[in-house]
């Protein structure tokens, strides 16, 4: 079913719905509808969604999102921009890091002008918190640069973009699963000529023409089984440009949030630690002011992680299995969790039973964020190498790899990071497609590949479960592709994923139906986590290195040497070969310094 | 959480016991069926599983044809409301502990919007009435260029509650004027409606009271509070539907 849809021109040629629009734009989270309000008055825009637009995981980011404002204490975006490629380990575009912090006080700016219910100061300006790796004067004391609505932050720049959507009669295709990019060779480029989306509701194929095509699919953390991620996050747009052998940047690194409800991943905000709520081991021990003496409990997520799992393995974890640690609120009052952090004090009360006012809360590190993804420059126009443009395509946010988030997003970057990439890619579409450039002819049937995918899947007789295989796969990346790395557990994931996607080619879908079929949806995902799965893993290998998210226990240190740089995936060969390395090359892409050179990361 | 059938909270230290669970679930295959069906399924369960997890084990190692929608799993994204025995719920919020197992637990569609497959409805009617009350900020005033609009401490607190709502359509498929009566905007929109008129930066109140003063809207609510129990948010929508009467009265947010 789509909704406020205006699009008299549509056309059905051999069961395929044809449309035109001058953008399309691929998702419908914070990223894709930044772009769309960007997009929609200068140009004919469609965005085509999976789910409703309200359902996307924007919606679960909590604590804030990061803006020089200075409304509370002395602040600048240099500090800001110095505080993320640090956080990133150095490995972050730093003329990028530069437009993020510098743009981020106008990408508020526009929330709260669009609407968006910010906490506020006594003076009724916006209220700023405290959040991990955000510091004054290059690292000299936590500053409070999160711009934050309680602990709703992402579901009040979901909400209030989608609010400006309406108001501005943005067309969506609601419940249309995107599953194919249509490239066409014009002049010897290959270029985007449109999407080829699947209409969950009638199970009907629609093909949408368009100049310039934005992708702002999100992540794929459903590659692992403990995760914050929802259930629909399967990376289909990162692993659609994979498989049109588009390359893929920077994939080993992912983050762990630190503070995942233990045992279940749900998320539980940084905020916490941001208002002061502190992480104790089995004694009750600070442990983080062991590792971080200077910023303690607010160090960045990979450290605090690193730092989680390793009090369990040394035997200082809580609980009856001394499997996780204790993030305690009990200091922070009734009053502060109510007003400041409601939700997950409602998530520790619903799940575990655990009441935050009165009991420390069982925590352990939970995958969260994709670093990696897409390539774009700054323009966020994705690249099919280390420098060449895709003319007119885009990507934005999670699923992007700009790269600002180096090896280590910081906290309340990545809603920033949605706002200022997202208006970006709509801005500079909207630029492409009114700079005379004509439609790019669609190739004869641009649907068939997916049609005989969906038909091949749908009317298999295989036996194995969709299910097994997947929560085989999540079960194997927790254990040897999470926060700690060697070769022999990456060695391992990369033999049973092997296993896997051979599997896969016998997978059974019980519903034979056409409409709302999301077994099929199910097994369409699944080929998508297995794609990202292997190019993760491999990438991973690659890496001799520990940098950020990444850390290998057998090379734990640094080497800027040979590894400060982006690492490139492309697909080549057979997709479907057993062996990685016979279908997957890797190359290397220099990181962009500008002012600050690499330095120990100490907090 | 991902299979978060056989994750387990470890705060309890006694060995995990679980249950046999029979789920009664009403099915529907427009493909197929004629009118709705009840289809009972046994799983086992932990008292920490989620209703949630029951359909996705059901989904996964019995029946791949029961359909529903969910997403973020954690009471977040609004996508699956469902009706639970009898009560509108999210199935990701709603743990089998608080249920009474020792009876089937009854699982259907929320009802009043047209039944599409199993457990999903046409959601696209509940989205026109939100469409409709005008659920975005209008304001006359140009602020400062390169600065927010300011809003005191206290007038940011007067529509908190009702910036919580996620859209789930579980007040308003609770709400028995809206089964008999598909036209009344229903209790979701006239939060949405709210959460401006009483917003201090907006200056469009009077034609979203204009609006609600229809015939088909706020006059219609007859403060059954079924909305307000039904909200996973915990939003006290049948409160907010008065204070928007008072308003329509004053002639004023």
């Amino acid at each position: 079913m789509n909704t406020q849809t205006s699009d008299a021109e549509t056309t059905v040629i051999d069961g395929v719905h044809y449309h035109q629009f001058d953008i399309v734009i691929v998702g419908a989270g914070g990223a894709g509808m930044r772009a769309a309000i960007e997009a929609g008055p200068g140009a004919k825009t469609a965005v085509i969604s999976k789910l409703y637009p309200t359902r996307s995981h924007t919606g679960a980011a909590q604590g804030g999102m990061a803006a020089a404002l200075a409304n509370v204490e002395e602040d600048s975006w240099e500090w800001h921009t110095f505080d993320t490629v640090k956080g990133g380990d150095y490995l972050v575009d730093q003329d990028a890091a530069e437009i993020l912090a510098k743009e981020a006080i106008d990408a508020v700016i526009d929330l709260e002008n669009m609407g968006l219910p910010f906490n506020r100061t006594p003076e009724g300006k916006i209220d700023q918190r405290r959040f991990g790796g955000h510091t004054r004067d290059h690292g000299k004391a936590p500053v409070r640069r999160a711009c934050y609505a309680a602990d709703r932050t992402g579901h009040m720049i979901l909400q209030t973009l989608f609010q400006n959507c309406v108001k501005l009669g943005i067309n969506f295709f609601n419940e249309y699963y995107v599953l194919d990019l249509v490239m066409t060779e014009v002049d010897g480029v290959e270029q985007p000529s449109g999407v080829v989306a699947y209409d969950l509701a009638t199970g009907e194929l629609h093909v949408f023409q368009a100049k310039a095509v934005i992708f702002a699919t999100g992540g794929f953390g459903k590659i692992y089984k403990t995760t914050s991620n929802a259930h629909t996050l399967t990376g289909d747009g990162v692993g659609i440009i994979w498989r049109k052998g588009l390359p893929l940047e920077d994939m080993e690194f992912f983050q762990f949030h630190p503070t995942g409800l233990a045992g279940l991943g749900i998320l539980l905000t940084e905020g916490a630690r941001g208002e002061g709520a502190i992480l104790r081991n089995a004694s009750g021990e600070r442990f983080m002011e062991r590792y971080a003496p200077t910023i303690k409990d607010l160090a960045p997520r990979d450290i605090v992680a690193r730092c989680m799992v390793q009090e369990v393995a040394e035997g200082r974890g809580a609980g009856p299995h001394k499997d996780y640690v204790l993030l305690d609120c009990t200091h922070l009052g009734a009053e502060v969790l109510e007003t400041k952090l409601p939700d997950i004090t409602e998530f520790a009360r619903t799940y575990l039973g655990v009441d935050p006012v009165y009991e420390p809360v069982p925590v352990m590190p939970t995958a969260h964020y994709a670093m990696g993804g897409i390539p774009t420059n700054v323009a966020a126009e994705v690249l099919r190498d280390n420098t060449t443009v895709v003319p007119g395509l885009y990507a934005a946010g999670e699923c992007a790899c700009v790269s600002v988030h180096g090896s280590n997003r910081l906290g309340t970057n990545s809603l920033l990071d949605i706002n200022v990439f997202g208006k970006r890619a709509g801005r500079n579409a909207v630029e492409y497609v009114n700079s005379g450039v004509e439609f790019t002819p669609l190739p004869e049937d641009p649907a068939r590949g997916i049609r005989e995918l969906l038909v091949q899947l749908r009317d298999s007789n295989g036996t194995e479960r969709i299910a097994a295989i997947r929560k085989e796969l999540q079960d194997e990346m927790d254990k040897g592709a999470q926060v700690f790395r060697t070769d022999e557990s990456l060695a391992h994931v990369t033999n049973v994923i092997a296993g896997l996607r051979e599997r896969y080619k016998n997978i059974a879908v019980q519903d034979k139906g056409k409409r709302f079929n999301t077994d099929l949806l199910e097994a369409v995902e699944l080929g998508f986590l297995l794609d990202l799965a292997e190019v993760v893993v491999f990438s991973a290998r690659n890496r001799k290195e520990s940098r950020g998210g990444h850390m290998r226990d057998d090379f734990p240190n640094r080497d800027d040497e040979n590894y400060m740089q982006h690492t490139m995936a492309y697909l080549s060969g057979d997709a479907h070969s057993a062996d990685a390395a016979d279908h997957i090359r890797l190359d290397w892409k220099p990181v962009t310094v500008t002012r600050y050179q690499p330095m120990e990361r100490k907090y | 959480m991902s299979t978060a059938t056989l994750d387990q909270a470890p705060a309890a230290e006694a060995p995990i016991q679980s249950f046999t669970v029979t789920f009664l679930i009403r099915r529907f295959d427009p493909d197929v069926d004629t009118e709705p069906r009840w289809q009972d399924f046994d799983v086992e369960m932990y008292a920490t599983d989620r209703v949630l997890d029951a359909l996705h084990k059901i989904k996964w190692e019995q029946d791949g044809s029961l359909t529903f929608r969910r997403s973020c799993a954690h009471g977040i994204c609004g996508s699956d409301a469902m009706r639970i025995n009898g009560r509108n719920r999210l199935a990701c919020k709603t743990l089998i502990k608080d249920l009474d197992i020792s009876k089937p637990i009854y699982v259907e569609a929320i009802k009043g919007l047209p039944l599409e497959k199993d457990l999903i409805v046409d959601m696209e009617p509940f989205f026109a009435s939100f469409r409709e009350v005008q659920p975005f900020l209008v304001a006359n005033s140009t602020p400062e260029p390169g600065k927010e609009r300011v809003q005191s401490v206290a007038n940011r607190a007067i529509f908190d509650d009702t910036t919580k709502c996620i859209l789930c359509a579980a007040c308003t498929s609770s709400c028995p004027v809206f089964w008999t009566d598909g036209q009344y905007f229903g209790p979701a929109a006239i939060v949405n409606a709210h959460r401006f008129i009483f917003d201090s930066r907006d200056d469009n109140a009077q034609t979203r009271l204009d609006i609600l003063n229809d015939k088909e809207g706020v006059w219609r609510c007859r403060t059954t509070f079924n909305c307000t129990e039904a909200c996973p948010r915990g939003i006290e929508v049948t409160k907010a539907i008065a204070e928007v009467k008072q308003a329509i009265m004053r002639g004023k947010p």
